[in-house]
């Protein structure tokens, strides 16, 4: 593994205060069974930010995850959305408040091209014929939008694509339903070093847009070089919560490995801003 | 789950100005075109090359296989041949398969012939209609046991395959109408569809009606996309396929109204020919041009993407065998008209799996999400030219089977190399 970068790029200012968080969650629980997957969780998704969601496997990551796109409902807990109550009862609903989730493996199909994938399900017709034209345009804008560049033709099937392009043309699909929190899982995982670079470009784009963005990643290279927030889950619990600037490499390894930090941690509350809940632990 | 070795990446870090720059030069073109083929992209090409080859060996052969009374008898046992192919596309392009369309078209033959004898004597449009409708529910029928019940296609329609036979047979014997176990078609309509022709003059005027369109539509379109910066292709390659399309049109008609006859003077494009031409048109737009056509795609491609897209993967997939039914039936019309009767003999099983390999050997992956209606139209003429040119030979029924196999195989064996090659790519 290469030598840890520490310098992750400059943190997107703060949402005004007051402004509050985009999507902010209290008291999460979900169990499946006996299972407790997640307890009394606590979240918040700042607009205009990168949160990195950590954990080990099992720690309840992708739980979270479907609870907030919707596939789950919880069992206990509040969801507020740009300031209002909301309760998602399925998938539609959370794509319809602007939640786009991109699923590791991307959900395009290969044989399709570019336009054809980022419309698919939500086509534009006249005449009850599909407007190519239309579709191909606002493909366009939104890869230009996002400074995907890179694409030979919008008009090639995916399958010739590299992983870092099907990846932002799987984020593309995403925010081009105007989005407003767009959550990746492990984005990276398959990527080489390169093209690692290229989707973390985005990523960062993405974020200095104004949208939410939540990234599920195992990678602390990674996360450290994107993420201005970082949300830490141990055994279903939220173990920490907060601004990068409050952890460093040792700390988040610890807290994901044991879900505290004793010997290290000086807890600053109130630090984590938008007046977050999260850092209990620390 | 592709990945790129990183050093392969300057292409997709480096930041090349014009996002999907648009296919302006007709050098671009043909590298995106090369690059395409060894992937099992390579368009039809390799398919007219064998239609060519098969043509060659067959006239060297046998001088008469490329008169034009053979020719003509060629187009009209393809039109059997190409409308079951049109019928296995839709299914093929799901990752499905459909065994049962052979006695499918049996039953819309019987159908309609039998509606046409004695004691209904429906009008022929009634007919046909009924037809209709009988394969399209019974497609239906298939396609909800595939999808509701998760069922896999293959026994589905392989069931089919045995039980329409028996359905078919127990009509014909119920008929009031056979005898011998052939309902003979009586109407003239029905009979002409493929024994009658257009006037020489009509077939020209209707190549000249059908060439405008097509040419307009096209060089237009390519045009407005062009001018708008959408992708297209460049204005010689949009000249070059209309005026290909153009030549074939017109040696066709000219072939048609050449006289063929022996004793009478005969001449002039058969019904048959417009009637495939208009289903192809059809089902082309419906494919390429509508959202139900994308989904198809979509499904073959990738269900699960279709599936959290909000595609509709059972409606999408009982319609596509419906539709798959529909066609086999007006395949079955062709196939009663041509003979003057439909009899128990119609043989369900050869004709479906000449639809497979018309639809492949066109081009269709057996695999999903790659194919085009137009396969089926030319591995369809490559399976009539087999069948023909086998049959002027002399060569019997084995050698048929056996070569048309072997066919069948090599171009199975093509779609899985292809196949590979874009795994690996």
């Amino acid at each position: 593994m290469a030598v840890i970068d520490q310098g992750h790029r400059p943190s997107a200012p703060q949402p005004p205060a007051g402004d509050g968080p985009f999507l902010s969650l209290r008291g999460v629980s979900k169990s499946f069974g006996a299972v407790q997957a997640l307890s009394e969780v606590d979240l918040d998704l700042p607009a205009g930010q990168v949160t990195a969601l950590m954990g080990d496997n099992g720690a309840g990551k992708s739980t979270l995850v479907k609870v907030i796109s919707g596939i789950f409902g919880p069992d206990q807990g509040k969801m507020r959305w740009g300031g209002s109550e909301v309760q998602l009862r399925s998938p539609k609903e959370a794509t319809r408040l602007g939640i786009a989730t991109v699923y590791q493996d991307l959900a395009l199909c290969d044989n399709l091209d570019i336009v054809q994938n980022m419309f698919l399900g939500r086509e534009a017709v006249r005449r009850r014929l599909l407007d190519e034209g239309s579709m191909e345009s606002q493909a366009r804008t939104t890869l230009a939008d996002l400074s995907v560049t890179t694409v030979r033709s919008i008009r090639q099937p995916v399958a010739s694509l590299s992983g870092g392009q099907r990846q932002a043309v799987a984020v593309a699909r995403a925010v081009m339903g105007k989005a407003k929190l767009v959550m990746l899982d492990e984005p990276t995982a398959a990527l080489g070093v390169s093209q690692t670079a290229m989707v973390l470009d985005l990523i960062s784009r993405l974020a200095s847009s104004g949208i939410a963005v939540l990234v599920i990643s195992h990678n602390l290279n990674d996360v450290l070089k994107v993420a201005d927030r970082v949300a830490i889950l141990y055994l279903g619990r939220m173990a920490a919560a907060g601004p990068i600037s409050e952890f460093d490499t040792q700390k988040i390894v610890q807290f994901i490995t044991s879900g505290t930090a004793a010997d290290r941690v000086h807890p600053r509350p109130g630090a984590a801003g938008g007046g977050t809940q999260g850092a209990q632990e620390l | 789950m592709t990945t790129s070795p990183p050093q392969l990446a300057p292409q997709d870090t480096g930041r090349v100005t014009g996002t999907g720059a648009a296919h302006t030069s007709l050098k671009s073109f043909l590298g995106d075109w090369a690059k395409r083929a060894r992937s099992g992209e390579s368009g039809v090409l390799p398919v007219v090359a064998g239609l060519v080859l098969i043509v060659i060996v067959f006239q060297v052969q046998s001088p008469v296989f490329l008169s034009a009374g053979n020719l003509t008898n060629l187009l009209v046992q393809g039109a059997v041949f190409v409308l079951l192919g049109m019928a296995e596309v839709f299914v093929l392009l799901l990752g499905e398969i459909d065994l049962s369309i052979g006695y499918l078209a049996g039953i819309g033959a019987v159908v309609t012939g039998a509606l046409l004898a004695y004691p209904y004597q429906a009008p022929w449009w009634v007919a046909i209609a009924a037809g209709l409708v009988v394969t399209s529910a019974l497609g239906a029928l298939q396609g909800t046991l595939i999808t509701r019940l998760g069922l896999p296609s293959f026994v589905v329609t392989l069931s089919g395959l045995l039980g329409f036979e028996g359905l078919m047979i127990l009509m014909i014997d119920n008929s009031g109408s056979a005898s011998g176990g052939t309902i003979r078609i009586t109407d003239n309509v029905v009979n002409d569809l493929v024994n009658g022709n257009l006037s020489p003059l009509a077939g020209w005027l209707a190549l000249a009606a059908v060439l405008v369109v097509y040419g307009a539509v096209n060089l237009l379109a390519s045009r407005r996309r062009r001018a708008s910066g959408l992708v297209a292709v460049p204005p010689s390659v949009a000249i070059a396929k209309v005026a290909v399309t153009a030549a074939a049109g017109v040696v066709l008609v000219w072939i048609c109204n050449t006289n063929r006859g022996a004793l009478v003077p005969l001449r002039g494009v058969p019904w048959v020919v417009p009637i495939v031409l208009g289903v192809f048109v059809a089902w082309t737009a419906l494919l390429g041009r509508t959202r139900f056509g994308r989904y198809i795609y979509a499904i073959g491609g990738n269900a699960e993407a279709a599936r959290r897209a909000g595609v509709n993967l059972t409606r999408v997939r009982t319609l596509a065998f419906t539709l798959s039914g529909l066609t086999s039936g007006a395949a079955g019309v062709i196939y009663a008209s041509r003979l003057g009767s439909i009899s128990v003999n119609i043989d369900g099983g050869t004709l479906v799996l000449y639809a497979v390999a018309a639809a492949v050997i066109g081009g269709t992956s057996l695999f999903g999400g790659r194919g085009k209606v137009l396969h089926a139209v030319l591995g369809g003429l490559v399976i009539a030219a087999i069948y023909n040119g086998m049959g002027l030979l002399g060569m019997g029924a084995a050698v048929q089977y056996m070569v048309t196999a072997l066919v069948l195989l090599a171009a199975v064996t093509v779609d899985a190399v292809a196949r590979r090659n874009r795994r690996a790519a």
